[in-house]
């Protein structure tokens, strides 16, 4: 009896949390791909049964093949630039600073992660207006005039554009992953390799890559994750345009949805996003358990 | 080899490093700098001379973006933040607790559940949300962010929590219970006092993600009166038309308090990071 009343007891204090993620998180997500064989619009319109019309549309529009297109480039300009280019200015950090300096230059970067993607990329519109913006300014006086462009305008810079504030933002944060695993790698590996007469790039790649794998693995999945479910900043700089040419999976998602009022389409773009941020949880999981053998 | 250790040319050969971690910081800093400085200006004085400091500080800026949307945005982004902050954490606490009294199979399965929680993108519930708090009548109130803040945000409290809690040894809760400490007794002045670091990590971790979160704050509030800052500075934007000195002064009042929280709680912001957890 005594038991029961304190299972009972133990239940309460995880019920809510259970309740509100199920509620919330799982619910939405399961409705999410039924809602996906349907047609629907916003508001209580009936939902009328679409089989497997949207999920065929995905095929043939090609507005989705740009927006796939441009999450892979995001995917892989994060991967170069936070996967890698974060890793290197994390050992020269730890390596080549004092403890001082390094941990100022690293709250630096940092900085820019803790502040909404609202005010930057509002701010990095003054950056990239084609007139008096700073960067054309910029160009203008140190004599490269004549690269030039209306950033967000011309749908052939408008993506890297976008693609370079995200990637503004996000180095120091992954920065910051690496500097705490680096710091935990014993100072002896470099003493001993440097007795062995090994340079620092070479110590470089047999001693901080090996000893960080977890941490770049673990910033792999989740700059490309981040790369796949952006939204923030595309919208906020250039709604997807112009045109399409800087619409990405997120942001088209939510035009279908709430502007051209076709939620089912929209649920099936959902559906999309979902499946290949889940195989990535997948690749996740797996890695880390043969990690652990 | 730390930099202390460095002899003096070798640190000549280095000097390019430096100088380009040098650069990457003003081109980190400057723009946030160049904000600051520039919300001070008059629309013309920023387009005529974008890079000099004030003729005028016009410190007119701020009390203009204040008064007009600002103030009703930040006090919105504070009542929030705050509710959806308190309740992530309590809630966190109290099922991370459970889990360690549970124990065994069941606690294994709650985690699983929580782990499950950390993989599915907001984005791809926007929709199916839209029509459960439509239904609920939430949308346009502000339990149509704090509940699915606190909801998303769960997984990660939970597991940042539990872990602490986990290490907790037994025969302190023994000796607790000899004395009469009932099971919330327990949490109360067996565990929540050896926790105050992870339980201020989480603090700052859910409270960062709910002062910035976008997509549900546009989605699901239609009323210009209920938008937190992230939302409502598009509407800012847009009603300013070229007010551009304005604007500024309400981008840097938007970041600041985060800002200035970020350097003064640094520490769990890093612990945050290690734990892998500050971006959404």
């Amino acid at each position: 009896m005594k038991s029961t009343t304190r299972a009972f007891g133990n239940a309460l204090y995880v019920l809510p949390a259970i309740a509100l993620i199920g509620l919330f998180v799982y619910y939405p997500l399961g409705a999410n791909i039924v809602f996906s064989f349907f047609t629907f619009r916003a508001g209580n319109g009936a939902m009328e049964p679409a089989g497997f019309e949207n999920l065929a549309r995905l095929f043939e529009d090609p507005v989705i093949r740009t927006a796939l297109w441009n999450n892979v480039l995001y995917a892989v300009a994060s991967i170069v630039c936070q996967v890698f280019g974060s890793l290197i200015v994390a050992a020269w950090l730890t390596h080549l600073l004092g403890r001082r300096m390094g941990a100022f230059l690293r709250s630096v970067y940092f900085l820019p992660a803790v502040i909404s993607m609202t005010v930057i990329a509002l701010l990095f519109t003054f950056v990239f207006n084609a007139r008096g913006g700073l960067l054309n300014e910029l160009l203008s006086s140190i004599g490269l005039g004549h690269l030039q462009a209306a950033w967000l305008a011309d749908p052939d810079t408008a993506m890297g554009a976008v693609i370079s504030v995200s990637q503004w933002q996000s180095i120091g944060y992954v920065c910051m992953l690496y500097v705490v695993a680096l710091q935990q790698i014993p100072q002896d590996y470099y003493e001993a390799a440097s007795l062995d007469g090994a340079g620092r790039i070479r110590q470089f790649f047999t001693i901080t890559v090996p000893q960080a794998k977890e941490m770049i693995f673990v910033a792999m999945i989740l700059t490309i994750s981040g790369a796949f479910t952006v939204f923030n900043e595309p919208y906020i700089l250039t709604k997807g345009g112009p045109g399409n040419a800087s619409q990405v999976l997120a942001t088209y998602m939510y035009n279908q949805g709430f502007f051209q009022n076709q939620m089912g389409y929209a649920s099936a773009i959902a559906s999309l996003i979902f499946l290949i941020t889940l195989l990535l949880s997948i690749v996740q999981m797996l890695s880390f358990r043969s990690g652990k053998d | 080899m730390t930099g202390m250790r460095m002899r003096p040319a070798e640190r000549l050969r280095q000097l390019p490093v430096y100088v380009l971690l040098l650069l990457y910081a003003i081109v980190i800093a400057y723009p946030l700098l160049w904000m600051v400085v520039s919300s001070f200006k008059s629309s013309s004085e920023i387009f005529a001379d974008p890079w000099g400091l004030p003729s005028t500080w016009l410190v007119q800026n701020y009390a203009q973006a204040w008064e007009r949307g600002i103030s009703d945005y930040f006090i919105n982004s504070v009542v929030v933040t705050v509710l959806a902050t308190v309740a992530t954490v309590a809630i966190a606490t109290l099922c991370a607790y459970g889990m360690v009294r549970i124990g065994g199979r069941l606690a294994n399965a709650i985690l699983i559940v929580a782990m499950g929680g950390l993989v599915v993108a907001p984005q791809v519930s926007l929709i199916p949300l839209y029509r459960l708090l439509d239904a609920m009548g939430l949308l346009d109130t502000y339990w149509a962010m704090i509940l699915p803040y606190v909801a998303f945000r769960l997984p990660m409290a939970i597991l940042l929590i539990r872990s602490v809690f986990l290490g907790i040894p037994h025969e302190l809760v023994d000796a607790a219970t000899i004395d009469g400490c009932r099971s919330l007794g327990v949490l109360r002045h067996v565990y929540l006092p050896l926790s105050a670091s992870v339980l201020t990590t989480a603090t700052v971790l859910t409270g960062y993600f709910a002062w910035n979160e976008f997509l549900f704050a546009i989605v699901y509030i239609d009323a210009d009166v209920l938008r937190t800052i992230p939302a409502g500075l598009m509407s800012f934007r847009d009603s300013l038309s070229t007010e551009w000195g304005v604007l500024l002064a309400g981008l840097t009042i938007a970041a600041l308090p985060i800002v200035v929280v970020f350097i003064m709680l640094q520490r769990y912001f890093v612990a945050g990071v290690a734990a892998g957890s500050v971006k959404g």
